[in-house]
């Protein structure tokens, strides 16, 4: 295992900075756009709430590896060249976004109806409201969840393999299949998320703690 | 204490997965498969010409998958069968070590790398690595691809080759060769390497590509056994030899090759 490690380090560090970029650029849209869609869900308009409802059951009811298939091989075709790369984070992100929305939705839901009627009856219009009262509230709520959805996210950027997004996964696929050392050369990757996915995790505790 | 817990349990974790897969099979396959009267093999599912899974009725079928069963005849007698099991090129090696097959005869090149940890028979077949572009590429041999985009397959040793004939193309590997060529469609690469055969096999279904660059290396296509398993190895090398003499051979190749536009598949002929 060490001796994968160490003959291979340089491929073993491309593919750790490839898959935290691709996760860091992937859990900052998908916490927007989900944010964005949990807010239209629950919005008081019939057409927005559905248009919010028919996103997210769209993309969450999709495999991950279809959606990062479609971006890889028919936009190129149609609309515009896109690297695997950015097929498989544009994949990820939506995909994400949808989880994100649903548990953040959850959360708005969660925090007392009696909370938007007060800060309304103050003046402040829903918009203010909905940005200075409820999701402040909501957000901490849905930490836990939330911090689940970020791990997931991490450990799905490795539907990079399939479109030769340089990931973890895709060199511990060319590494095993040069060296032939399957086990070791999938434990050594499989490490290597631990070391992404174990402090992402730690963190989400300690800020669960922090707002508690 | 809590940190020393979590420490102690991956640990146990790491040693109990590596401590996996060290359990050598010293058994004959040759003696398991006549006992069974039962070869199982390893074929390639999505390699035109050679191992491709028919959609009407589920069963692989090419060049590699009739050899398989014309060994199994020689080597068990008529009423031999042959079971089939689709490999891809990640995947052969593994299913080899862990017996879920007993031989493979999925286009493998016999390298110096692959011998230290399987066996091969002598070689079956003669291919050559090539490229496929479309047909309005200006791609015309391995000279103009530096810069270029080049598809391969993951645990293909043509990745190696490319790496080695031109060094300053760009490589991506995807995970098989139906993948490969959409991704080629898709143009996210300028060409896709990999042996003759199979390229000559993804034009047949692709019209608006044709391989181009001649060969540049010689790929001898062997019948994989695990590691030591000799005594099978030298019963297939005996079994091909047969084959060749009697025409049967020769037969398969002109079933298979005698269609394909661009490929002079008598220079494959053996005597």
């Amino acid at each position: 295992m060490i001796n994968i490690f160490t003959k291979f380090s340089s491929q073993l560090l491309i593919g750790l900075g490839w898959t935290v970029f691709s996760s860091i650029i992937a859990l900052f849209f998908s916490l927007i756009i989900g944010t964005i869609f949990a807010i239209m869900e629950v919005l008081p308009s019939k057409v927005m709430r559905t248009i919010g409802r028919a996103y997210v059951e769209i993309m969450r009811n999709i495999p991950l590896l279809v959606i990062t298939m479609f971006f890889y091989l028919v936009i190129p075709n149609y609309v515009v060249k896109i690297s695997g790369f950015t097929a498989g984070t544009i994949g990820l992100t939506l995909y994400t976004s949808a989880f994100i929305a649903e548990t953040i939705r959850s959360g708005i839901q969660s925090v007392s109806g009696g909370q938007m009627e007060g800060a309304r009856s103050t003046g402040m219009t829903y918009w203010q409201a909905m940005r200075y009262i409820i999701l402040p509230q909501a957000f901490k709520i849905v930490i836990p969840p939330l911090g689940n959805q970020f791990v997931n996210l991490v450990k799905n950027s490795s539907v990079l393999a399939f479109v030769a997004g340089f990931d973890l996964m895709y060199q511990a696929n060319t590494i095993a299949s040069t060296t032939f050392d399957t086990i070791n050369s999938y434990l050594v990757v499989g490490i290597l998320y631990l070391i992404i996915t174990l402090p992402l995790s730690y963190y989400m505790q300690h800020l669960e703690k922090k707002l508690a | 204490m809590k940190k020393k817990f979590w420490l102690i349990s991956l640990m146990a974790c790491i040693f109990l997965v590596s401590g996996c897969g060290k359990s050598t099979n010293n058994q004959s396959v040759l003696k398991d498969v006549q006992q069974a009267n039962t070869i199982t093999w390893g074929v390639k599912g999505d390699v035109k010409l050679f191992g491709l899974i028919d959609v009407h009725d589920g069963q692989q079928k090419g060049f590699d998958v009739d050899m398989a069963k014309h060994i199994t005849k020689h080597i068990l007698g008529p009423k031999g069968r042959a079971e089939f099991v689709t490999t891809t090129s990640q995947s052969r090696i593994p299913l080899l070590k862990n017996r879920n097959v007993d031989a493979v005869i999925a286009t493998m090149t016999i390298t110096p790398e692959r011998k230290k940890v399987i066996s091969f028979s002598k070689s079956y077949f003669d291919a050559g690595q090539s490229l496929l572009v479309p047909k309005n590429s200006k791609i015309k041999s391995t000279k103009d691809l530096s810069g270029k985009t080049v598809i391969g397959v993951v645990g293909a040793n043509s990745v190696q080759n490319i790496k080695k004939v031109a060094p300053k193309a760009k490589i991506i590997e995807l995970q098989d060769y139906a993948q490969a060529m959409n991704a080629l469609k898709s143009k996210q690469g300028d060409a896709l390497t990999t042996d003759n055969g199979i390229l000559f096999g993804l034009a047949v279904q692709n019209p608006g590509y044709e391989v181009r660059g001649g060969t540049f290396t010689v790929e001898p296509y062997g019948v994989a056994v695990d590691k030591g398993q000799t005594a099978f190895a030298e019963a297939v090398d005996k079994a091909v030899l047969e084959m060749q003499h009697n025409g049967e051979y020769n037969r398969l190749i002109k079933k298979w090759f005698g269609d394909v536009p661009g490929f002079k598949y008598k220079e494959l002929y053996r005597q």
